[in-house]
């Protein structure tokens, strides 16, 4: 159960509009960042989970829920989808500047914006689909000072303690914060709705701010490609894979494949 | 020569093999010290100093045990602080790499995820886009801090001091932010864990129910392999999620990895396609999974996996 709280509270989801993870990727030649142009852009389907549970938790406690995205200018799709589930609002942080931020950079100008939004609680997804680094939350959370409770699989707020199940490879740990906190949820924590006609409709008068690095107190020197502080030296496709050998089972299938393990030394 | 620090994977001092490969890794950038935070260190010391820890860094206070991640950072910080490594290096496992998340942020440095490989200048290949790019990369800013996926390396045999150093540090209020105030075990069956599983044999759609992937864990326990599960079998709640293998599952690079039942989508490559060894069995040609097989069989997993089963029990006999 939980408590009617502060109403007042502020949610901000963090949402990263990523390539369709059906599609081939590839980087671009030029600065070796993803070549966006060559795919298709879609939510992250992992920080669909971040959204439903932040709607649930203010339909709990009351607040509002506010969408953060950084990313180029057709973010704005995927900000607008979140509004359509029911989000009240989105900050949409775009800037040539910003521009093949690694983590860190991401990191920093996300936790500005949350600053900026005086926001209680932080909602994210696990892991974006494209980057596949899993750390953002993390250094999120560092960057404010704030307490972190990640993988979670149950989320409460109550009282401006939030409460959350963090999976580990055994079972779960029972992790307790004061507000304010930075949570990241675990897929399938609950299973996200689709926007209505009516929420889709609500959602076009619905405002986006739009902040440039400068507007966030961000020098060139602290995000974008020029404030990474990491660095792409090579990159190559991986040689294609020898062809292996396909068998059709004629009633020794299982044997072929333990002479084969057997050749290989794994039997 | 400069030290790099290896933060230590373990359960109340017994050591997983990551940290075994972290350390041959280690070595190739200077002298591998292990850092060891929580209980165990009269366990875990013999075996961090065959596998070549000169130093083994000890922070056993209790109190670190109460709140979640920050702990380790700050004893990683503090260490980096006072011995200047060249690079700290951690398992990519979802803790390991938040601590490291947080560490990059609090010392300023640049951080690169889920390497397969790490050179003597700290240059660091990840392998991306579901193996289909390797991406070598530096870090500029910093000292590099450099999370290796489980199985990347071969652990080494290479016997080194392993002294024990204590270190205490102190807690920021910050760092007492979250308090673990539970923590609940679910039993879990004797198999490996599957993102260092050396074998893995996984089931889809192809298994067609719960009942089914018995079949699957037959195979798995007479290889003394982990069980891993595509979406398919994990939405249908045949097999728990912890197990699927997959661009939203866990990534598995093992020396060999049976897919049985399993079409092969690319979500699913994305967790397993750098495996050493890929064998399949499907009942379709043209599942495109048969594209990155080394060995693989056209036929009903029904009768081809037990077959397989008994012959493994035979030959091991
Ligand atoms: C954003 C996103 C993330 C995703 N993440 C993941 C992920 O992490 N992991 C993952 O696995 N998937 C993931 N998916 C889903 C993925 O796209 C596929 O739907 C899924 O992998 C299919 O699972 P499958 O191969 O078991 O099922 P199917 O594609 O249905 O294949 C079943 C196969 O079994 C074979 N078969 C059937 N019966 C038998 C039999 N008796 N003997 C032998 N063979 C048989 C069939 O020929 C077929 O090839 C994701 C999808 C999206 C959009
Ligand atoms: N550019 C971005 N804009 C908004 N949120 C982001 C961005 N990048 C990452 N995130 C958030 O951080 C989570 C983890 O991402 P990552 O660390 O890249 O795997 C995602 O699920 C998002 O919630």
């Amino acid at each position: 159960m939980r408590e009617v709280d502060d109403p007042t509270m502020k949610i901000v989801v963090c949402v990263k509009q990523v390539p369709d993870s059906w599609a081939e990727k590839k980087l671009s030649a030029s600065d070796s960042t993803l070549d966006r142009g060559s795919v298709d852009a879609v939510m992250n389907e992992l920080d669909e989970y971040a959204i439903e549970e932040a709607l649930r938790l203010q339909e709990a406690n009351g607040g509002t829920v506010t969408i953060l995205s950084m990313g180029p200018a057709q973010t704005t799709d995927t900000i607008r989808k979140a509004l359509s589930m029911g989000a009240d609002a989105g900050v949409h942080l775009v800037d040539d500047a910003l521009h093949g931020s690694d983590a860190v950079g991401t990191a920093r100008a996300l936790a500005a914006a949350i600053a900026a939004q005086a926001a209680d609680l932080v909602v994210l997804g696990v892991e974006s689909t494209d980057a596949r680094m899993s750390v953002v939350p993390a250094m999120v959370a560092e960057q404010l000072g704030w307490p972190q409770l990640t993988f979670a699989t149950s989320v409460s707020v109550s009282g401006g303690t939030v409460t959350v199940h963090r999976a580990t490879e055994t079972g779960y740990d029972v992790l307790e914060a004061a507000l304010p906190a930075v949570v990241g949820v675990a897929e399938k924590i609950n299973e996200p709705r689709y926007p209505s006609f009516k929420g889709i409709m609500a959602a076009k008068k619905k405002p986006i701010e739009k902040l440039d690095a400068a507007a966030l107190g961000l020098s060139a020197a602290e995000v974008g490609l020029s404030g990474a502080w990491t660095e792409v030296a090579a990159f190559a496709a991986r040689p294609p894979k020898a062809k292996g050998t396909v068998v059709t089972d004629d009633g020794n299938g299982g044997t072929a494949i333990a002479e084969f393990l057997s050749a290989q030394k794994f039997i | 020569m400069a030290e790099v620090l290896v933060l230590v994977e373990h359960v109340d001092g017994t050591v997983k093999k990551v940290t075994h490969e972290l350390l041959a890794l280690a070595a190739r950038l200077g002298e591998p010290a292990a850092v060891l935070v929580g209980s165990g260190a009269d366990a875990a010391i013999p075996a961090l100093a065959e596998h070549g820890a000169a130093t083994v860094y000890v922070a056993a206070a209790p109190e670190l045990a109460q709140y979640a991640v920050t702990p380790t950072v700050a004893v990683l910080a503090a260490l980096v602080e006072q011995r200047s490594p060249a690079a700290v290096l951690v398992a990519s496992t979802a803790e390991s790499k938040e601590v490291a998340g947080r560490l990059a942020v609090r010392i300023g440095s640049g951080i690169i995820t889920d390497a397969v490989d790490v050179a003597a200048d700290a240059s660091a290949t990840q392998s991306v886009f579901g193996g289909s790019v390797m991406v070598t990369s530096t870090v500029t800013h910093g000292t590099p801090i450099i999370t290796v996926r489980p199985n990347s390396v071969a652990p080494v045999v290479a016997p080194a001091a392993g002294s024990r150093v204590d270190v205490t540090v102190a807690l920021s209020d910050a760092d007492r932010a979250v308090r673990i105030t539970d923590r609940v075990s679910q039993p879990k069956g004797g198999r490996p864990d599957l993102a260092e599983a050396g074998v893995v044999v996984s089931g889809g759609r192809g298994v067609g129910s719960a009942d089914g992937f018995t079949v699957i864990e037959a195979l798995a326990d007479s290889l003394g392999a982990a069980v891993g599960a595509s979406r398919a079998a994990t939405d249908a709640g045949w097999y728990p999620h912890e197990f699927q293998v997959g661009q939203t599952g866990r990534t598995v690079a093992p020396q060999l990895y049976i897919a049985a039942g399993i079409s092969g989508a690319i979500q699913h490559r994305a967790g397993m396609q750098t495996s050493k060894t890929i064998v399949v069995v499907n009942k379709d040609p043209e599942a495109p999974i048969f594209e990155i097989a080394d060995f693989g069989v056209v036929g009903d997993l029904f009768s081809v996996v037990p077959q397989l089963t008994a012959e493994v029990t035979a030959r091991k006999g």
